[in-house]
């Protein structure tokens, strides 16, 4: 499929293409959805006459960026004006936002075209969309299996074709651990990288907002529109956004690609630890040198992140209280019974689970034992990775334990769940920005990923990376595996 | 062991304004005492002299000035969501 560049220069050529692009997209919603369900919303009216705006700057010759006329969908977690945002949870089913997230008003700014939202994990908290209050998105390489999660419904449409890219949320693996499962390129920036203003709120100190593509050269493009301060979100950083595209064809040779043993110690499976060690030989080609790193603490990632996440989301679903919007019980006595009525009937098992365990931690008396000591050992994990990328400009590590699971085989057990985060969320407490790209398939013909951590703030050193991979085993065999949709 | 009881599950949720079922109620108190009982593997790690991270990006507080910048949007529109509304306001249930 194209990237970005192609078809931004394909409208230039010919500025008729920009709305059959569109309508292209809307015909492989109509097919594929029904089996998949990526999206939860299609906003085909909206996005045929953003397609129109687009086609008729293209043919003034003032498009608005490379990214004028593409196609996104839109995880169904950020705020879309007049378009209903559900958080793919009952408790939002009717809500319509009279405002953009800070994100979508950007791609909107550039002339993207929005076409959908996407299906997701409610609250995204899951890894797997089987939390979703509207069903599990199927993957594209076997609908037998979940799509990964949260942004399951944004890996799967764009694997699938169903856009161009589309945007995610990652609070412990949840763009690059459904890129992963679906055959695509996520990123998960630098805390602070990408404003959150209009995102639903699910862990306040480890959120990040990042793209999913079909290539490392498309992600850059995005990142260029997104990035930056918002002063509508004050734990944006104000430091100067690169150009990344250009930051792409950098020669490797000579950079230093950190190894920690410790990734590979956590119960990973042998094909994809045997495809991440084939991708260390690509980088090997390229002229990178490969260092033995430590991360000694990374085994505690998941147990700080199962304590310090569910804290944040216990705190930031307090606001969801059947009075200012979204879902309310009917059949009140009074006030307090309405607060209880709609949050037992308005959230599903795991967001209750998370806000018991939240307030669990919290309360008096487990606060010390378990909140606090869970920051101090973050603290550790930081500096873990600090100190080892004072030694390497990037790590090279899996994204999951596994490839794709089949749907219903992990939804008995909320812990082994938690344990799909246990390559990516110890980046998330600690900060750094990481892609996750593709680097095999598996015997079951299931898309394996690598992930790639940087640097705070250097996202066009991972991405450099990643595309230089990408474009050295561009005939890799792998490589000709298709969705089965 | 981290054993959550039943009780304890109760007095929690009313903590947090969540209404549970009986059966809820018994699957928490078995899936949080599993979950805490996993984080347990944090009592190993000694953490004297370390200072808690709730952030990473090193951010101070961030001010603005104390200007009234006024909504967009209109009473209707920021009503639009309220599941009752009445007078121009959010309609609560009695209180008492």
């Amino acid at each position: 499929m194209k990237n970005l560049h192609d078809i931004h220069s394909e409208f230039v050529k010919d500025s008729k293409s920009v709305v059959a692009h569109t309508q292209e997209y809307l015909l492989r919603m109509d097919e594929v959805e029904d089996t998949l369900n990526a999206l939860v919303s299609v906003v085909g009216k909206g996005a045929l006459s953003s397609a129109q705006e687009s086609a008729e700057r293209y043919s003034n010759g003032k498009s608005l960026s490379l990214a004028d006329g593409s196609v996104a969908t839109i995880k169904d977690v950020f705020c879309t004006k007049g378009v209903r945002t559900t958080a793919s949870s009952k408790m939002l089913e009717d809500f319509v936002p009279p405002y953009d997230a800070t994100v979508v008003s950007k791609l909107k700014a550039a002339g993207v075209v929005i076409a959908g939202k996407n299906n997701c994990d409610a609250w995204a908290h899951g890894a797997s969309t089987e939390n979703s209050d509207f069903g599990v998105t199927a993957n594209p390489y076997d609908l037998s299996r979940v799509s990964g999660g949260s942004s399951g419904g944004s890996a799967a449409a764009v694997a699938a074709g169903e856009c161009d890219f589309s945007i995610g949320s990652d609070t412990g693996g949840s763009i690059r651990q459904p890129a992963s499962f679906c055959g695509v390129v996520g990123l998960k920036p630098t805390y602070g990288r990408v404003s959150r203003y209009g995102l639903i709120a699910m862990s306040s100190s480890l959120d990040c907002v990042g793209p999913i593509a079909r290539s490392t050269a498309d992600i850059a493009a995005i990142m260029e529109i997104i990035s930056g301060p918002d002063e509508r979100d004050s734990t944006t950083v104000e430091v100067a956004v690169p150009n990344y595209t250009e930051e792409l064809d950098k020669p490797l040779k000579g950079k230093k690609i950190g190894w920690a043993k410790e990734f590979f110690e956590l119960g990973l499976n042998e094909e994809i630890k045997a495809a991440i060690t084939a991708a260390r030989d690509e980088f090997v080609k390229l002229g990178a040198k490969f260092v033995e790193i430590s991360l000694p603490n990374l085994k505690y990632g998941v147990p700080v992140y199962y304590l310090i996440q569910p804290a944040e989301v216990s705190s930031n679903l307090g606001r969801f209280d059947g009075v200012k919007y979204g879902y309310s019980a009917t059949e009140s006595d009074n006030l307090i019974d309405n607060y209880f009525r709609s949050r037992s009937e308005g959230f599903g098992a795991e967001a209750k689970r998370r806000i018991m365990l939240g307030t669990f931690v919290l309360s008096a008396g487990y606060y010390d034992a378990y909140y606090l000591k869970a920051m101090k050992v973050r603290t550790l994990i930081k500096q873990d990775f600090e100190e080892a990328l004072s030694k390497v400009d990037v790590i090279l590590s899996p994204v999951s334990p596994g490839t794709a699971f089949k749907i219903g085989e992990k939804t008995e057990d909320p812990l082994e769940m938690y344990l799909a985060d246990v390559y990516t969320a110890a980046v998330n407490l600690a900060g750094n920005p990481a892609i996750a790209l593709p680097c095999g398939f598996d015997s079951n013909k299931l898309p394996i990923g690598m992930q790639l951590i940087g640097r705070y703030f250097e996202e066009g050193t991972i991405m450099n990376f990643s595309h230089q991979y990408e474009q050295t085993t561009k005939g890799a065999g792998w490589r000709k595996n298709k969705v089965v949709i | 062991m981290s054993k959550i009881t039943v009780e304890e599950v109760e007095a929690l949720a009313k903590l947090a304004r969540v209404g549970l079922t009986d059966e809820e109620k018994r699957s928490l108190a078995a899936q949080m005492s599993e979950i805490l009982d996993y984080a347990r593997a944090l009592d190993e790690v000694d953490v004297q002299d370390i200072a808690p991270t709730s952030q990473v990006t090193g951010l101070t507080n961030v001010y603005r000035q104390d200007i009234i910048v006024r909504s967009e949007l209109s009473r209707e529109e920021l009503l639009a969501n309220a599941p009752e509304s009445e007078g121009g306001s959010i309609k609560v249930k009695a209180v008492l």
